[in-house]
């Protein structure tokens, strides 16, 4: 499948800040389940840093901002060449163990209930079928629906509320993974969402689970499926806050306002 | 009764390298002595050689009590020292590089995979990130204890940023000052060379985009800090900056100062500040101590940072238990330092003994440090014994235990004269381009009659350590 | 140097300069309040509370401006921040911090000031008059100014301490003498009385400038005359031209090092050129408080241009 990407993230400053520093991983993996055509980032009046593959295999790149300067528009477009691999991460290249992300972080932390929800995983035989249980498990536990959680909603306390987005689900599917002693982590992305509409944000999350003999698979708890041609896949971490496309800080008193805007479109071959 | 290897006097003579110590101490009258005493601590007061403890009140500038007394090693007995300390600190180099590349160690089977990649010292950022010359701890502090005429064990190692070397040095000034003649009738190897190999050291570890004589600079998390003290200190001896996180910015490919002429480019981060600080785009978003983007300047070859980011994986009390086993593994060498033996109570064989044998052992935290949270079993009640005994079957992976050690006496100077008490020693070992160690260290005395904590948090005090020329 | 080293040693030179004007005023004070006053001898004491800005933190924890609560407030107290005892904290603390940019000897004075303080709160007040009290700011004040003046190395730091010095100690002598004109002199058909002259006179004695101005203009002391040393007098170690001259000096110093002006010169040098051209009738008929009040103001934006140019760390 041909996709196309627009995606532009605007912070506005109430107040002219001093600078602003950026993280960037924003550059679609490199594994056989995509291709990128053309792909481009820019940044206003931005200053690109360091450039590197990190241990995940995720390109990251650094990019600083001289203030004063009260707006800074963060622009990614690009084509990527799609492959239906059933969410089987193949030809990707890292080199952080498997064994790393069993590790918890706070938005990913077990309570009583996600112990509880953890048992679903019990008794499946593989691991491969024991993923699927928890997928499935996750997202009967939690219905999708814009506006109850925030950014530092735990995945305890989203199953607590039964409800949330794919942030949340992908957290939860993190914790029970590991419950279970399988490494998990957090992936980020953007998800091509059909006419017929499932009605899920173009900027996208969901859950890759370490499954010995075949390697990292994906999980989108959120749809119910393992990521196929419809997802582009950008970049992975302990939890969201690791994985966020972009991490910035800026340095002065002006309160920051974020507005997003994705679009990915099925490009005419 | 425990008997305890007295490093002075052994079946009644005096030991050779304390020959000429001998008639010092007879010299000397206790007037005398109380006279230096006090001139000592206004000299380390005078110069502000202070040290805040943790979570005490009272006097913020309190003054770790300095014992006159010497501790004396001969040449022959340090040679052998420095060989198994440049050892260890070789293997552990070797060991980060490992884990954070291609892992042979944990594939070979020599330690357990959940020791390393599980441990929240290891820092998958850099994972697959090869530092400058391929150091990752540049300073090496490895705390020894003696228990005969041979026998050293090591402790524990600290590979991220030990700290006391300032001691080690202002306590040589201040007894050049205060005793010259002393300095005169022993043949004294110096240790002020410290400074200037740390500097080198540091530079030559510079990042591949540095082109020019490296900017070093020591990043301090400020003056609040217990060692800020030494932070400054080692900046004026190496005539380096001294900043904090807010003094450093990124900027493209680069990481500058803030001076009063405009941005300044810098090559090579001594940093005293934890790895969860260093960069809050990184690591802890909330850290106001670190530098916004810093890793990305480190791991695109902008920057080095000393000790690396993940060296604390090295250094923790589970993995030392495997030191000799890297040592033999990287080198083809066999340790030349014993290390103590431990019992790892995460494995439940070690952990049944450990309950059985709590009132003779110690029992230390994993990630602990700073004498804090730990039991010295024949040293504490039932009820500390008890107490701490829930403490390790709530979490048991958190202890390690090992024997109590008879720990080496030295003579110190106390109110009735002079007494044996208990010693240990750090030196400072130094990984960059070439591996160095100045003859010396820090030496740490438990100045309660028989304790064995020689932490400075804990009522210890501190000795200059001399290493003799023959 | 680091923007941050160079801001610590700028304040090093204000808190010290700050705690002896808490001093002064303390001197000030007690002395005018040794004469009847037409208000009675307590109303002198609320005048200079108001004149420094302090008033209303005093009457939050006092009440009553008695002298003993006086002292307490503008000597000992850490929640006054322009307390003789504030200020001292943290310039000592503001050393300690840039241990390494300053020499042994005034690390030492600053550190003994610290330390002698800290006993001298823990005196029975009964034992502690108030001459003793501002004698030994005063001392203090000096051994730390001496120390830097003979052992500094003339590096920019020393630039940069020499700056907050001048430009603090301006301010300080613009203050005391509007707090005289203007709040302390109930009307103004006081000018030229006793009741003025004494006030005048002691005003001197505080900035220890009693005899230097008999020297230098003998006779009666008269506003005109006081005007005259205090703000265009050159030899007067505290006029304010001295201490605009100062700041010019070490700016000059510095574009030299750095081989760049910047506005912080520009500023400095246009403060002088005003100074220089402008005569005491002049002053006086602008009216006396108006000129202070503007002074103030405009050396508070060279303080502010320093800032930026030097000492925020944004500088380019």
């Amino acid at each position: 499948m041909l996709l196309t990407v627009d995606h532009v993230t605007r912070y506005t400053y109430d107040a002219p800040v001093r600078g602003v520093v950026q993280s960037h991983r924003l550059t679609p993996s490199q594994f056989d389940g995509q291709t990128v055509l053309d792909w481009q980032v820019s940044v206003t009046d931005g200053q690109p840093g360091g450039r590197f593959r990190d241990g995940a295999g995720d390109w990251v790149q650094g990019y600083s901002v001289s203030g004063p300067v009260s707006e800074i528009v963060v622009t990614v477009s690009g084509r990527v060449e799609t492959r239906d691999l059933a969410g089987v991460l193949r030809g990707h290249k890292e080199s952080i163990p498997p064994e790393v992300y069993l590790r918890d972080t706070a938005p990913t932390a077990p309570d009583v209930s996600l112990r509880e929800l953890a048992t679903r995983g019990a008794g499946q035989g593989d691991a491969l079928a024991t993923a699927h249980a928890l997928s499935a498990a996750v997202a009967d536990a939690i219905a999708y629906r814009p506006g109850v959680t925030h950014a530092h909603t735990t995945a305890a306390e989203a199953l607590a509320l039964g409800e949330g987005v794919c942030q949340d689900h992908a957290h939860a599917m993190i914790s029970v993974a590991r419950l279970n002693g399988l490494p998990a982590r957090y992936v980020s992305g953007y998800l091509f969402a059909a006419a017929d509409g499932t009605p899920h944000e173009a900027a996208h999350a969901w859950t890759e689970v370490f499954v010995a003999g075949l390697g990292w698979i994906g999980f989108d708890p959120a749809n119910r499926c393992c990521p196929d041609e419809r997802y582009i896949r950008l970049g992975s971490g302990h939890d969201a806050r690791d994985a966020a496309p972009i991490r910035g800080i800026a340095r002065g008193p002006g309160a920051e306002a974020l507005d997003v805007a994705v679009a990915v479109l099925a490009a005419d071959q | 009764m425990t008997t305890y290897f007295n490093e002075m006097f052994e079946n009644g003579a005096v030991r050779a390298p304390y020959r000429r110590l001998e008639d010092w101490t007879r010299a000397m009258p206790a007037e005398l002595r109380q006279m230096k005493q006090a001139e000592a601590e206004a000299l380390f007061r005078r110069i502000g050689i202070t040290f805040a403890v943790y979570g005490e009140g009272g006097d913020p500038d309190r003054l770790i009590p300095f014992d006159m007394f010497p501790r004396v090693f001969s040449n022959a007995e340090w040679t052998r020292l420095e060989r198994g300390i440049k050892q260890r600190a070789r293997a552990l180099n070797a060991f980060l590089a490992d884990v954070y590349g291609r892992g042979e160690i944990v594939r070979a089977g020599r330690i357990p995979s959940r020791l390393v990649y599980q441990n929240e010292a290891y820092e998958k950022a850099v994972t697959g990130f090869l530092p400058p010359k391929g150091v990752y701890s540049h300073i090496v502090g490895i705390d020894l204890v003696r228990t005969g005429p041979d026998e050293f064990f090591v402790l524990e190692d600290n590979c991220r940023t030990p700290s006391g070397v300032s001691y080690m040095l202002e306590n040589r000034e201040i007894m050049m000052r205060m005793f010259p003649d002393l300095f005169r009738e022993n043949r004294i190897l110096p240790v002020d060379g410290y400074s200037g190999r740390l500097r080198h050291t540091l530079a030559s570890v510079a990042p591949a985009k540095c082109d020019h004589d490296p900017t070093v600079v020591i990043l301090t998390p400020g003056h609040f800090n217990s060692a800020y003290y030494e932070h400054s200190f080692l900046a004026d001896l190496m005539g380096v900056e001294l900043v904090e996180g807010q003094d450093l910015f990124v900027e493209g490919e680069f990481v500058f100062m803030r001076t009063t002429e405009g941005p300044k480019r810098v090559d090579v981060i001594y940093r005293r500040i934890d790895d969860a600080f260093i960069d809050p785009l990184c690591f802890r978003p909330d850290s106001m101590l670190g530098v916004p983007g810093l890793m990305d300047v480190y791991r695109s070859g902008g920057v080095s940072i000393c000790s690396a980011p993940g060296a604390g994986v090295a250094d923790d009390k589970a993995v030392y238990t495997y030191v000799p086993e890297m040592v033999r593994f990287y080198l083809g060498e066999e340790p030349i330092l014993q290390n103590v033996p431990t019992w790892q109570c995460g494995k439940s064989d070690d952990l049944k003994y450990v309950l059985d044998h709590l009132a003779e052992l110690v029992v230390k935290e994993v990630h602990g440090s700073g004498g804090y949270g730990m039991l010295v079993g024949p040293k504490s009640t039932a009820e500390q014994v008890e107490a701490f005994r829930a403490r390790i079957v709530a979490d048991p992976g958190n202890y390690i235990a090992q024997p109590t050690l008879a720990l080496s006496t030295t003579p110190t100077f106390v109110n009735e004269g002079i007494a044996p008490r208990h010693v240990d020693l750090r030196p400072y070992c130094l990984v960059g381009e070439t591996i160095e160690l100045v003859p010396g260290g820090l030496t740490r005395v438990a100045l309660t009659e028989g304790s064995l904590v020689v932490n400075s948090s804990q009522g210890g005090g501190v000795k200059d350590t001399w290493v003799l020329a023959e | 140097m680091l923007s941050r080293t160079a801001d610590n040693l700028f304040w090093i030179a204000r808190y010290m300069e700050r705690a002896e004007t808490a001093a002064r005023l303390l001197e000030v004070g007690s002395r005018i309040s040794l004469i009847p006053s037409v208000h009675g001898y307590r109303s002198e004491w609320d005048s200079l509370l108001q004149a420094t800005g302090t008033a209303e933190g005093f009457a939050r924890k006092y009440g009553e401006a008695v002298q003993r609560n006086i002292e307490s407030y503008l000597f000992f107290d850490h929640d006054n921040p322009s307390s003789v005892a504030a200020c001292i904290v943290r310039a000592r603390e503001n050393g300690r911090i840039v241990r390494t940019a300053l020499t042994t000897q005034v690390w030492d004075a600053l550190n003994t000031a610290f330390q002698e303080l800290r006993q001298l709160e823990r005196m029975p007040r009964s034992e502690l008059d108030l001459s003793r009290l501002t004698e030994w700011t005063m001392r203090h004040a000096a051994m730390v100014r001496g120390a830097i003046d003979a052992t500094l190395l003339r590096n920019d730091g020393f630039n940069f301490l020499n700056l907050g010095y001048y430009l603090e100690r301006g301010d300080s002598t613009a203050r005391l003498m509007d707090v005289k004109y203007y709040v302390l002199l109930p009307r103004v058909d006081f000018v030229g009385s006793g009741l003025d002259n004494y006030q005048w006179a002691t005003l001197l004695r505080a900035m220890s400038a009693h005899r230097a101005f008999h020297w230098a203009y003998g006779g009666e002391v008269t506003a005109g005359k006081i005007a005259d040393f205090l703000i265009l007098n050159p030899q007067c170690p505290r006029s304010l031209i001295t201490c605009v001259a100062g700041m010019n000096n070490h700016l000059g110093r510095l574009a030299k090092a750095y081989r760049r002006t910047t506005e912080a010169q520009d500023r400095a040098a246009a403060l002088q050129a005003a100074l220089e051209s402008v005569t005491v009738d002049q002053i006086f008929d602008e009216g006396l408080h108006e000129f202070l009040s503007r002074f103030i103001r405009e050396a508070a934006d060279l303080g502010r241009t320093i800032h930026e140019c030097y000492l925020s760390g944004d500088v380019r």
